[in-house]
Protein backbone atom coordinates (compact mmCIF):
# COMPACT_ATOMS: atom_id res chain seq x y z
CA UNK A 1 0.00 0.00 0.00
CA UNK A 2 1.16 3.52 -0.84
CA UNK A 3 2.83 5.34 2.06
CA UNK A 4 0.83 8.36 3.06
CA UNK A 5 2.77 11.56 3.66
CA UNK A 6 2.81 12.99 7.16
CA UNK A 7 2.67 16.72 6.37
CA UNK A 8 -0.28 19.09 6.44
CA UNK A 9 -3.56 17.67 5.11
CA UNK A 10 -4.18 18.08 1.38
CA UNK A 11 -7.94 18.28 1.83
CA UNK A 12 -9.51 19.58 5.00
CA UNK A 13 -13.23 19.98 5.65
CA UNK A 14 -14.06 21.68 8.92
CA UNK A 15 -17.44 21.75 10.65
CA UNK A 16 -19.62 21.34 7.56
CA UNK A 17 -23.33 21.99 8.08
CA UNK A 18 -25.90 21.61 5.37
CA UNK A 19 -29.67 21.94 5.30
CA UNK A 20 -31.89 20.66 2.57
CA UNK A 21 -35.35 22.04 3.11
CA UNK A 22 -36.21 21.32 6.74
CA UNK A 23 -33.71 18.41 6.84
CA UNK A 24 -30.25 18.86 8.29
CA UNK A 25 -28.21 16.45 6.15
CA UNK A 26 -24.78 17.34 7.54
CA UNK A 27 -24.33 18.23 11.19
CA UNK A 28 -20.86 19.64 11.68
CA UNK A 29 -18.76 17.08 9.80
CA UNK A 30 -14.97 17.44 9.81
CA UNK A 31 -12.60 15.24 7.83
CA UNK A 32 -9.01 15.44 6.57
CA UNK A 33 -7.13 13.67 3.80
CA UNK A 34 -3.34 13.74 3.58
CA UNK A 35 -1.49 13.47 0.29
CA UNK A 36 -1.76 9.93 -1.07
CA UNK A 37 -4.42 8.92 1.43
CA UNK A 38 -7.45 6.87 0.36
CA UNK A 39 -10.52 7.46 2.48
CA UNK A 40 -13.62 5.28 2.12
CA UNK A 41 -16.92 6.79 3.24
CA UNK A 42 -19.37 4.07 4.27
CA UNK A 43 -22.79 4.27 5.79
CA UNK A 44 -26.48 3.69 5.14
CA UNK A 45 -28.22 5.69 2.41
CA UNK A 46 -29.33 9.08 3.65
CA UNK A 47 -26.31 9.34 5.95
CA UNK A 48 -24.98 12.38 4.07
CA UNK A 49 -21.97 10.70 2.39
CA UNK A 50 -22.69 11.97 -1.12
CA UNK A 51 -23.68 15.41 0.12
CA UNK A 52 -20.38 15.70 2.01
CA UNK A 53 -18.48 14.67 -1.11
CA UNK A 54 -20.35 17.21 -3.25
CA UNK A 55 -19.52 19.96 -0.77
CA UNK A 56 -15.81 19.20 -1.15
CA UNK A 57 -15.74 20.54 -4.73
CA UNK A 58 -18.52 23.08 -4.15
CA UNK A 59 -20.90 21.36 -6.59
CA UNK A 60 -23.18 21.99 -3.64
CA UNK A 61 -22.50 24.82 -1.23
CA UNK A 62 -22.40 24.05 2.49
CA UNK A 63 -24.38 26.40 4.72
CA UNK A 64 -21.59 26.52 7.30
CA UNK A 65 -18.03 25.28 7.52
CA UNK A 66 -14.96 25.49 5.33
CA UNK A 67 -13.39 23.21 2.74
CA UNK A 68 -9.70 23.74 1.98
CA UNK A 69 -7.50 22.10 -0.64
CA UNK A 70 -3.78 22.77 -0.10
CA UNK A 71 -4.82 25.57 2.23
CA UNK A 72 -6.99 27.36 -0.36
CA UNK A 73 -10.61 27.80 0.69
CA UNK A 74 -12.96 26.24 -1.87
CA UNK A 75 -16.06 28.12 -3.04
CA UNK A 76 -15.67 31.24 -0.92
CA UNK A 77 -13.22 33.87 0.25
CA UNK A 78 -12.65 35.71 3.49
CA UNK A 79 -13.80 39.33 3.37
CA UNK A 80 -13.07 40.98 6.71
CA UNK A 81 -14.62 38.67 9.29
CA UNK A 82 -17.10 37.10 6.86
CA UNK A 83 -16.87 34.38 4.27
CA UNK A 84 -18.43 35.35 0.94
CA UNK A 85 -19.17 32.99 -1.96
CA UNK A 86 -16.82 33.31 -4.91
CA UNK A 87 -18.15 34.02 -8.40
CA UNK A 88 -18.82 30.78 -10.33
CA UNK A 89 -15.95 31.57 -12.71
CA UNK A 90 -13.39 31.39 -9.91
CA UNK A 91 -14.97 28.33 -8.32
CA UNK A 92 -14.67 26.67 -11.75
CA UNK A 93 -10.90 27.24 -11.66
CA UNK A 94 -10.77 25.57 -8.22
CA UNK A 95 -12.92 22.64 -9.34
CA UNK A 96 -10.49 21.94 -12.17
CA UNK A 97 -8.04 20.75 -9.49
CA UNK A 98 -10.55 18.32 -7.97
CA UNK A 99 -11.57 15.27 -10.00
CA UNK A 100 -15.02 13.78 -9.57
CA UNK A 101 -16.55 10.49 -10.69
CA UNK A 102 -20.32 10.04 -10.50
CA UNK A 103 -22.61 7.11 -9.82
CA UNK A 104 -24.27 7.49 -13.24
CA UNK A 105 -20.98 8.18 -15.08
CA UNK A 106 -22.36 11.39 -16.66
CA UNK A 107 -20.26 11.05 -19.79
CA UNK A 108 -21.26 13.58 -22.45
CA UNK A 109 -23.36 11.52 -24.88
CA UNK A 110 -22.97 13.90 -27.83
CA UNK A 111 -19.16 13.65 -27.71
CA UNK A 112 -16.97 10.68 -28.59
CA UNK A 113 -14.86 9.04 -25.90
CA UNK A 114 -11.79 10.96 -27.07
CA UNK A 115 -13.67 14.27 -27.12
CA UNK A 116 -15.03 13.56 -23.64
CA UNK A 117 -11.47 13.27 -22.35
CA UNK A 118 -9.70 16.07 -24.27
CA UNK A 119 -12.35 18.78 -23.97
CA UNK A 120 -11.64 20.02 -20.45
CA UNK A 121 -7.81 19.89 -20.70
CA UNK A 122 -8.03 21.97 -23.88
CA UNK A 123 -10.83 24.33 -22.93
CA UNK A 124 -10.10 24.80 -19.23
CA UNK A 125 -6.33 24.32 -19.12
CA UNK A 126 -5.54 25.61 -22.63
CA UNK A 127 -3.64 22.45 -23.55
CA UNK A 128 -2.69 22.00 -27.22
CA UNK A 129 -4.83 19.47 -29.08
CA UNK A 130 -1.92 17.17 -29.97
CA UNK A 131 -0.82 17.03 -26.32
CA UNK A 132 -4.37 16.45 -25.10
CA UNK A 133 -4.90 13.61 -27.58
CA UNK A 134 -1.63 11.97 -26.53
CA UNK A 135 -2.61 12.30 -22.87
CA UNK A 136 -6.04 10.82 -23.64
CA UNK A 137 -4.50 7.78 -25.36
CA UNK A 138 -2.17 7.22 -22.39
CA UNK A 139 -5.14 7.37 -20.00
CA UNK A 140 -7.26 5.09 -22.21
CA UNK A 141 -4.44 2.54 -22.11
CA UNK A 142 -4.38 2.86 -18.34
CA UNK A 143 -8.09 2.03 -18.04
CA UNK A 144 -7.60 -0.68 -20.71
CA UNK A 145 -9.94 0.88 -23.30
CA UNK A 146 -7.46 1.92 -25.99
CA UNK A 147 -9.73 0.66 -28.77
CA UNK A 148 -12.71 2.79 -27.71
CA UNK A 149 -11.38 6.30 -28.46
CA UNK A 150 -13.82 6.88 -31.32
CA UNK A 151 -16.84 5.17 -29.75
CA UNK A 152 -19.76 7.10 -28.33
CA UNK A 153 -20.64 6.56 -24.64
CA UNK A 154 -24.00 5.01 -25.47
CA UNK A 155 -22.30 2.08 -27.17
CA UNK A 156 -20.23 1.15 -24.11
CA UNK A 157 -21.13 -1.03 -21.13
CA UNK A 158 -21.60 0.63 -17.75
CA UNK A 159 -18.20 -0.58 -16.57
CA UNK A 160 -16.51 0.80 -19.67
CA UNK A 161 -18.33 4.12 -19.31
CA UNK A 162 -17.22 4.46 -15.70
CA UNK A 163 -13.59 3.72 -16.63
CA UNK A 164 -13.81 6.42 -19.33
CA UNK A 165 -15.27 8.79 -16.71
CA UNK A 166 -12.25 8.06 -14.49
CA UNK A 167 -9.89 8.74 -17.42
CA UNK A 168 -11.74 12.00 -18.13
CA UNK A 169 -11.29 13.16 -14.53
CA UNK A 170 -7.61 12.11 -14.50
CA UNK A 171 -6.94 14.10 -17.69
CA UNK A 172 -7.18 17.28 -15.60
CA UNK A 173 -4.31 16.00 -13.42
CA UNK A 174 -6.33 16.66 -10.25
CA UNK A 175 -4.84 16.98 -6.78
CA UNK A 176 -7.58 14.78 -5.34
CA UNK A 177 -10.21 12.45 -6.78
CA UNK A 178 -13.73 12.20 -5.40
CA UNK A 179 -15.77 9.07 -6.19
CA UNK A 180 -19.54 9.17 -5.58
CA UNK A 181 -20.65 5.52 -5.42
CA UNK A 182 -18.72 4.64 -8.58
CA UNK A 183 -20.01 1.06 -8.81
CA UNK A 184 -23.56 1.38 -7.47
CA UNK A 185 -25.10 1.49 -10.95
CA UNK A 186 -23.14 -1.54 -12.19
CA UNK A 187 -23.76 -5.29 -12.38
CA UNK A 188 -21.51 -7.30 -10.03
CA UNK A 189 -19.28 -8.59 -12.86
CA UNK A 190 -18.75 -5.02 -14.15
CA UNK A 191 -18.03 -3.70 -10.66
CA UNK A 192 -14.68 -5.48 -10.45
CA UNK A 193 -13.22 -3.92 -13.61
CA UNK A 194 -13.92 -0.46 -12.19
CA UNK A 195 -12.64 -1.30 -8.71
CA UNK A 196 -9.41 -2.66 -10.25
CA UNK A 197 -8.80 0.69 -11.96
CA UNK A 198 -9.42 2.56 -8.69
CA UNK A 199 -7.11 0.15 -6.84
CA UNK A 200 -4.30 0.76 -9.34
CA UNK A 201 -4.87 4.48 -8.98
CA UNK A 202 -4.44 4.17 -5.20
CA UNK A 203 -1.08 2.47 -5.75
CA UNK A 204 0.16 5.48 -7.74
CA UNK A 205 -0.40 7.67 -4.68
CA UNK A 206 -3.52 9.52 -5.84
CA UNK A 207 -5.39 11.10 -2.95
CA UNK A 208 -8.93 9.76 -3.09
CA UNK A 209 -12.17 10.06 -1.16
CA UNK A 210 -14.56 7.28 -2.13
CA UNK A 211 -18.22 6.97 -1.18
CA UNK A 212 -18.99 3.28 -1.56
CA UNK A 213 -21.07 0.35 -0.39
CA UNK A 214 -18.26 -2.14 -1.14
CA UNK A 215 -17.04 -2.95 2.37
CA UNK A 216 -14.47 -5.50 1.19
CA UNK A 217 -13.01 -2.99 -1.29
CA UNK A 218 -12.80 -0.35 1.44
CA UNK A 219 -10.97 -2.82 3.70
CA UNK A 220 -8.43 -3.68 0.98
CA UNK A 221 -7.74 -0.28 -0.53
CA UNK A 222 -8.50 2.47 1.99
CA UNK A 223 -6.03 3.81 4.53
CA UNK A 224 -8.91 5.29 6.46
CA UNK A 225 -12.53 4.23 6.72
CA UNK A 226 -15.23 6.62 7.92
CA UNK A 227 -18.71 5.35 8.69
CA UNK A 228 -21.35 8.06 8.45
CA UNK A 229 -24.87 8.10 9.82
CA UNK A 230 -27.52 10.78 10.34
CA UNK A 231 -25.32 13.59 9.07
CA UNK A 232 -22.29 12.83 11.25
CA UNK A 233 -19.19 10.68 11.10
CA UNK A 234 -19.97 7.96 13.62
CA UNK A 235 -16.58 6.29 13.54
CA UNK A 236 -13.33 6.91 11.67
CA UNK A 237 -9.96 5.17 11.66
CA UNK A 238 -7.85 2.49 9.95
CA UNK A 239 -9.99 -0.23 8.31
CA UNK A 240 -8.74 -2.88 10.73
CA UNK A 241 -10.13 -1.00 13.71
CA UNK A 242 -13.32 0.38 12.24
CA UNK A 243 -14.42 -2.65 10.26
CA UNK A 244 -13.25 -5.39 12.61
CA UNK A 245 -13.94 -3.90 16.01
CA UNK A 246 -16.29 -0.94 15.76
CA UNK A 247 -17.05 0.75 19.07
CA UNK A 248 -20.25 2.58 18.13
CA UNK A 249 -23.27 0.19 18.34
CA UNK A 250 -24.89 1.89 15.26
CA UNK A 251 -21.76 1.15 13.24
CA UNK A 252 -21.85 -2.46 14.45
CA UNK A 253 -25.45 -2.80 13.24
CA UNK A 254 -24.65 -1.19 9.86
CA UNK A 255 -21.59 -3.38 9.26
CA UNK A 256 -23.38 -6.57 10.30
CA UNK A 257 -26.10 -5.80 7.76
CA UNK A 258 -23.60 -4.82 5.02
CA UNK A 259 -21.57 -8.00 5.50
CA UNK A 260 -24.71 -10.15 5.41
CA UNK A 261 -25.68 -8.57 2.07
CA UNK A 262 -22.19 -9.20 0.71
CA UNK A 263 -22.40 -12.88 1.61
CA UNK A 264 -25.69 -13.19 -0.26
CA UNK B 1 -40.95 -30.66 -38.13
CA UNK B 2 -39.65 -30.98 -41.68
CA UNK B 3 -37.43 -33.94 -42.57
CA UNK B 4 -34.67 -31.65 -43.81
CA UNK B 5 -34.23 -29.99 -40.41
CA UNK B 6 -32.07 -32.05 -38.09
CA UNK B 7 -33.60 -32.06 -34.62
CA UNK B 8 -31.80 -29.90 -32.07
CA UNK B 9 -29.57 -28.11 -34.58
CA UNK B 10 -29.73 -24.41 -35.36
CA UNK B 11 -29.13 -24.35 -39.10
CA UNK B 12 -31.67 -25.34 -41.75
CA UNK B 13 -32.40 -24.56 -45.37
CA UNK B 14 -34.11 -21.11 -45.33
CA UNK B 15 -36.77 -22.13 -47.85
CA UNK B 16 -38.20 -24.86 -45.67
CA UNK B 17 -39.29 -22.48 -42.85
CA UNK B 18 -42.99 -21.46 -43.02
CA UNK B 19 -43.55 -17.96 -44.47
CA UNK B 20 -45.58 -15.41 -42.51
CA UNK B 21 -47.73 -12.88 -44.37
CA UNK B 22 -49.83 -9.87 -43.30
CA UNK B 23 -53.57 -10.45 -42.84
CA UNK B 24 -55.48 -8.71 -45.67
CA UNK B 25 -58.58 -6.69 -44.82
CA UNK B 26 -61.51 -6.57 -47.30
CA UNK B 27 -61.85 -2.85 -46.43
CA UNK B 28 -58.45 -2.26 -48.04
CA UNK B 29 -60.01 -2.61 -51.53
CA UNK B 30 -62.78 -0.17 -50.72
CA UNK B 31 -60.17 2.35 -49.50
CA UNK B 32 -58.10 2.00 -52.66
CA UNK B 33 -61.19 2.50 -54.81
CA UNK B 34 -62.18 5.68 -52.90
CA UNK B 35 -58.68 7.16 -53.22
CA UNK B 36 -58.45 6.37 -56.94
CA UNK B 37 -61.86 7.95 -57.65
CA UNK B 38 -60.95 11.04 -55.60
CA UNK B 39 -57.59 11.51 -57.36
CA UNK B 40 -59.17 10.98 -60.78
CA UNK B 41 -61.75 13.70 -60.08
CA UNK B 42 -59.04 16.15 -58.93
CA UNK B 43 -56.91 15.40 -62.01
CA UNK B 44 -59.94 15.82 -64.26
CA UNK B 45 -60.74 19.20 -62.75
CA UNK B 46 -57.15 20.42 -62.93
CA UNK B 47 -56.86 19.43 -66.58
CA UNK B 48 -60.26 20.49 -67.88
CA UNK B 49 -61.59 23.31 -65.66
CA UNK B 50 -60.74 26.56 -67.50
CA UNK B 51 -60.94 28.54 -64.19
CA UNK B 52 -57.43 27.38 -63.24
CA UNK B 53 -55.96 29.28 -66.20
CA UNK B 54 -52.75 27.27 -66.22
CA UNK B 55 -51.28 29.43 -68.99
CA UNK B 56 -51.49 32.42 -66.61
CA UNK B 57 -49.88 30.37 -63.83
CA UNK B 58 -47.03 29.46 -66.18
CA UNK B 59 -46.61 33.04 -67.34
CA UNK B 60 -46.35 34.46 -63.80
CA UNK B 61 -44.39 31.69 -62.02
CA UNK B 62 -41.08 33.36 -62.93
CA UNK B 63 -42.41 36.93 -63.27
CA UNK B 64 -39.85 39.42 -61.82
CA UNK B 65 -42.34 40.83 -59.33
CA UNK B 66 -43.21 37.34 -58.07
CA UNK B 67 -39.50 36.44 -57.80
CA UNK B 68 -38.84 39.64 -55.85
CA UNK B 69 -41.69 38.58 -53.54
CA UNK B 70 -40.12 35.13 -53.09
CA UNK B 71 -36.81 36.77 -52.25
CA UNK B 72 -38.43 39.09 -49.72
CA UNK B 73 -40.34 36.18 -48.12
CA UNK B 74 -37.11 34.21 -47.68
CA UNK B 75 -35.18 37.23 -46.37
CA UNK B 76 -37.92 38.14 -43.89
CA UNK B 77 -38.24 34.53 -42.72
CA UNK B 78 -34.48 34.33 -42.16
CA UNK B 79 -34.28 37.60 -40.21
CA UNK B 80 -37.37 36.81 -38.12
CA UNK B 81 -36.02 33.37 -37.23
CA UNK B 82 -32.60 34.79 -36.27
CA UNK B 83 -34.27 37.47 -34.16
CA UNK B 84 -36.71 34.96 -32.66
CA UNK B 85 -33.93 32.48 -31.81
CA UNK B 86 -31.71 35.09 -30.16
CA UNK B 87 -34.64 36.45 -28.14
CA UNK B 88 -35.73 32.87 -27.42
CA UNK B 89 -32.34 31.83 -26.01
CA UNK B 90 -32.11 34.94 -23.82
CA UNK B 91 -35.67 34.62 -22.53
CA UNK B 92 -35.34 30.84 -21.95
CA UNK B 93 -32.14 31.29 -19.93
CA UNK B 94 -33.81 34.10 -17.95
CA UNK B 95 -36.82 31.87 -17.37
CA UNK B 96 -34.63 29.09 -15.96
CA UNK B 97 -32.65 31.43 -13.72
CA UNK B 98 -33.24 31.48 -9.96
CA UNK B 99 -33.36 35.27 -9.95
CA UNK B 100 -37.01 36.30 -9.44
CA UNK B 101 -36.62 39.52 -11.48
CA UNK B 102 -35.16 37.77 -14.54
CA UNK B 103 -37.64 34.93 -14.22
CA UNK B 104 -40.63 37.27 -13.82
CA UNK B 105 -39.58 39.41 -16.80
CA UNK B 106 -39.30 36.31 -18.98
CA UNK B 107 -42.72 35.02 -17.90
CA UNK B 108 -44.30 38.43 -18.63
CA UNK B 109 -42.63 38.62 -22.06
CA UNK B 110 -43.92 35.22 -23.13
CA UNK B 111 -47.35 35.93 -21.66
CA UNK B 112 -47.75 39.16 -23.62
CA UNK B 113 -46.26 38.27 -27.00
CA UNK B 114 -47.77 34.81 -27.13
CA UNK B 115 -51.09 36.06 -25.83
CA UNK B 116 -51.86 38.68 -28.48
CA UNK B 117 -52.51 37.86 -32.16
CA UNK B 118 -49.46 38.33 -34.36
CA UNK B 119 -51.60 40.23 -36.90
CA UNK B 120 -52.52 42.76 -34.20
CA UNK B 121 -48.83 43.12 -33.23
CA UNK B 122 -47.85 43.71 -36.86
CA UNK B 123 -50.41 46.45 -37.41
CA UNK B 124 -49.58 47.89 -34.00
CA UNK B 125 -45.90 48.34 -34.88
CA UNK B 126 -46.84 49.75 -38.28
CA UNK B 127 -48.98 52.41 -36.62
CA UNK B 128 -46.55 53.12 -33.77
CA UNK B 129 -46.33 56.75 -34.85
CA UNK B 130 -49.91 57.25 -33.64
CA UNK B 131 -48.83 56.97 -29.97
CA UNK B 132 -45.09 57.66 -30.20
CA UNK B 133 -44.56 60.30 -32.93
CA UNK B 134 -40.82 60.28 -32.25
CA UNK B 135 -38.50 57.41 -31.44
CA UNK B 136 -35.58 58.56 -29.33
CA UNK B 137 -32.77 57.24 -27.17
CA UNK B 138 -31.99 59.10 -23.93
CA UNK B 139 -33.06 59.54 -20.30
CA UNK B 140 -36.80 58.77 -19.98
CA UNK B 141 -39.42 61.03 -18.34
CA UNK B 142 -38.23 64.20 -20.07
CA UNK B 143 -34.44 63.88 -19.68
CA UNK B 144 -31.89 64.75 -22.38
CA UNK B 145 -32.02 62.80 -25.65
CA UNK B 146 -29.01 61.34 -27.38
CA UNK B 147 -30.74 60.42 -30.58
CA UNK B 148 -34.15 61.12 -32.06
CA UNK B 149 -35.97 60.05 -35.21
CA UNK B 150 -39.53 60.39 -36.43
CA UNK B 151 -41.45 57.13 -35.96
CA UNK B 152 -42.92 57.30 -39.44
CA UNK B 153 -39.37 57.21 -40.77
CA UNK B 154 -38.08 54.56 -38.34
CA UNK B 155 -40.99 52.15 -38.82
CA UNK B 156 -41.18 51.05 -42.44
CA UNK B 157 -43.27 48.11 -43.67
CA UNK B 158 -40.20 45.98 -43.24
CA UNK B 159 -39.31 47.00 -39.67
CA UNK B 160 -42.97 46.64 -38.63
CA UNK B 161 -43.06 43.11 -40.08
CA UNK B 162 -39.71 42.21 -38.55
CA UNK B 163 -40.62 43.52 -35.08
CA UNK B 164 -44.15 42.11 -35.08
CA UNK B 165 -43.17 38.64 -36.29
CA UNK B 166 -39.79 38.62 -34.48
CA UNK B 167 -41.08 39.35 -30.96
CA UNK B 168 -43.91 36.88 -31.43
CA UNK B 169 -41.50 34.23 -32.68
CA UNK B 170 -39.16 35.00 -29.77
CA UNK B 171 -41.92 34.12 -27.31
CA UNK B 172 -42.58 30.77 -29.00
CA UNK B 173 -38.88 29.97 -29.43
CA UNK B 174 -38.30 30.76 -25.74
CA UNK B 175 -40.74 28.02 -24.78
CA UNK B 176 -39.22 25.55 -27.25
CA UNK B 177 -35.67 26.28 -26.06
CA UNK B 178 -36.67 26.13 -22.40
CA UNK B 179 -38.23 22.70 -22.93
CA UNK B 180 -35.05 21.58 -24.73
CA UNK B 181 -32.74 22.83 -21.99
CA UNK B 182 -34.74 21.17 -19.22
CA UNK B 183 -34.69 17.87 -21.16
CA UNK B 184 -30.92 17.58 -20.58
CA UNK B 185 -30.09 15.50 -17.50
CA UNK B 186 -28.84 17.59 -14.58
CA UNK B 187 -25.91 15.18 -14.16
CA UNK B 188 -24.48 16.59 -17.39
CA UNK B 189 -24.29 20.07 -15.86
CA UNK B 190 -22.71 18.66 -12.71
CA UNK B 191 -20.09 16.67 -14.60
CA UNK B 192 -19.25 19.73 -16.68
CA UNK B 193 -18.91 21.96 -13.60
CA UNK B 194 -16.80 19.32 -11.84
CA UNK B 195 -14.35 19.42 -14.77
CA UNK B 196 -13.86 23.15 -14.25
CA UNK B 197 -15.99 24.50 -17.09
CA UNK B 198 -17.23 28.04 -16.51
CA UNK B 199 -21.04 28.50 -16.61
CA UNK B 200 -20.97 29.83 -20.18
CA UNK B 201 -18.84 26.87 -21.31
CA UNK B 202 -21.16 24.39 -19.59
CA UNK B 203 -24.09 25.97 -21.42
CA UNK B 204 -22.45 26.26 -24.85
CA UNK B 205 -20.42 23.03 -24.98
CA UNK B 206 -22.43 20.57 -22.90
CA UNK B 207 -26.07 21.59 -22.37
CA UNK B 208 -27.05 23.42 -25.56
CA UNK B 209 -25.77 20.82 -28.06
CA UNK B 210 -27.71 18.12 -26.22
CA UNK B 211 -30.79 20.32 -25.98
CA UNK B 212 -30.60 20.82 -29.77
CA UNK B 213 -31.86 17.29 -30.26
CA UNK B 214 -35.13 18.34 -28.61
CA UNK B 215 -35.09 21.90 -29.99
CA UNK B 216 -34.54 21.24 -33.71
CA UNK B 217 -37.75 19.38 -34.67
CA UNK B 218 -40.19 21.97 -33.25
CA UNK B 219 -37.95 24.77 -34.57
CA UNK B 220 -38.14 23.29 -38.07
CA UNK B 221 -41.87 23.40 -37.61
CA UNK B 222 -41.61 27.07 -36.60
CA UNK B 223 -39.48 27.96 -39.66
CA UNK B 224 -41.99 26.34 -41.98
CA UNK B 225 -44.84 28.05 -40.14
CA UNK B 226 -43.02 31.40 -40.25
CA UNK B 227 -42.39 31.12 -44.00
CA UNK B 228 -46.16 31.19 -44.44
CA UNK B 229 -46.86 33.64 -41.59
CA UNK B 230 -44.77 36.23 -43.43
CA UNK B 231 -47.77 36.48 -45.79
CA UNK B 232 -49.41 38.46 -42.96
CA UNK B 233 -46.92 41.23 -43.73
CA UNK B 234 -48.94 41.91 -46.87
CA UNK B 235 -51.40 43.84 -44.66
CA UNK B 236 -48.66 46.41 -43.94
CA UNK B 237 -47.89 46.55 -47.68
CA UNK B 238 -44.55 44.74 -47.52
CA UNK B 239 -43.64 43.38 -50.98
CA UNK B 240 -43.33 39.71 -50.05
CA UNK B 241 -44.75 36.83 -52.09
CA UNK B 242 -48.41 37.20 -51.08
CA UNK B 243 -48.39 40.96 -51.55
CA UNK B 244 -46.76 40.56 -54.98
CA UNK B 245 -49.48 38.25 -56.28
CA UNK B 246 -52.17 40.45 -54.69
CA UNK B 247 -50.78 43.46 -56.51
CA UNK B 248 -50.85 41.55 -59.79
CA UNK B 249 -54.37 40.09 -59.50
CA UNK B 250 -55.85 43.38 -58.31
CA UNK B 251 -54.71 44.73 -61.68
CA UNK B 252 -55.47 41.72 -63.94
CA UNK B 253 -58.37 40.12 -61.95
CA UNK B 254 -56.76 36.69 -62.50
CA UNK B 255 -57.21 35.87 -58.81
CA UNK B 256 -57.26 32.06 -58.89
CA UNK B 257 -54.19 31.47 -61.05
CA UNK B 258 -52.21 34.04 -59.07
CA UNK B 259 -53.15 32.32 -55.79
CA UNK B 260 -51.96 29.06 -57.35
CA UNK B 261 -48.65 30.74 -58.20
CA UNK B 262 -48.26 31.77 -54.55
CA UNK B 263 -49.30 28.33 -53.25
CA UNK B 264 -46.86 26.54 -55.58
CA UNK B 265 -44.00 28.78 -54.46
CA UNK B 266 -44.80 28.22 -50.77
CA UNK B 267 -44.94 24.45 -51.40
CA UNK B 268 -41.59 24.48 -53.18
CA UNK B 269 -39.90 26.49 -50.42
CA UNK B 270 -41.41 24.33 -47.65
CA UNK B 271 -40.26 21.16 -49.45
CA UNK B 272 -36.69 22.45 -49.61
CA UNK B 273 -36.79 23.42 -45.92
CA UNK B 274 -38.06 19.94 -44.99
CA UNK B 275 -35.03 18.35 -46.65
CA UNK B 276 -32.68 20.76 -44.84
CA UNK B 277 -34.41 19.95 -41.55
CA UNK B 278 -33.84 16.22 -42.11
CA UNK B 279 -30.08 16.71 -42.43
CA UNK B 280 -29.85 19.03 -39.42
CA UNK B 281 -31.77 16.56 -37.26
CA UNK B 282 -29.45 13.79 -38.37
CA UNK B 283 -26.42 15.89 -37.40
CA UNK B 284 -27.67 16.54 -33.86
CA UNK B 285 -28.58 12.92 -33.16
CA UNK B 286 -24.88 11.91 -33.17
CA UNK B 287 -24.16 9.55 -30.30
CA UNK B 288 -27.79 8.44 -30.07
CA UNK B 289 -27.76 6.23 -33.13
CA UNK B 290 -27.41 2.49 -32.85
CA UNK B 291 -23.97 0.98 -33.41
CA UNK B 292 -24.88 -0.24 -36.92
CA UNK B 293 -26.02 3.18 -38.14
CA UNK B 294 -23.10 4.97 -36.50
CA UNK B 295 -20.71 3.21 -38.83
CA UNK B 296 -22.34 4.83 -41.87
Amino acid sequence: MFDVSTGAPLVRATDIWMNRGSNTVLKGVSIEARKGEVIALLGPSGAGKSTLLRCLNAIEMADRGLVEVEGEIIGCEKVGEDYVRLPEKQVARQRAEIGMVFQNFNLFPHLSVLQNIIDAPMRVRGMKKADAVKLAHDLLARVRLSDKADAYPRHLSGGQQQRIAIARALAMNPKVMLFDEPTSALDPHLTDEVLDVIRELAETGMTMIIVTHEVAFARDVAHTVAVMGEGTIMEIGPPDEVLRAPKDPRVQTFLARALKEMAR
Amino acid sequence: MSDSVPAGRGASARDSAPVMRERRSPWRWLGIAAVVIGLAWIAFQILTNPGFEWDVVGKYMLHPQVLRGVGMTLWLTLLVMVMGTVIGIIVAVMRLSNDPILNGTAVAFVWFFRGTPVLVQLVFWYNLAAIFPDVSLGIPFGGPKLFEISATVAISSFTAALLGLGFNEGAYMAEIIRAGLTSVDHGQTEASRALGHRPAQTFRVIVLPQAMKAIIPPTGNQVIGMLKYTSLASVVALGELMHSVETIYSRTFQTMPMLIVAALWYLILVSILSVVQYYIERHYSRGWKTQANAAL
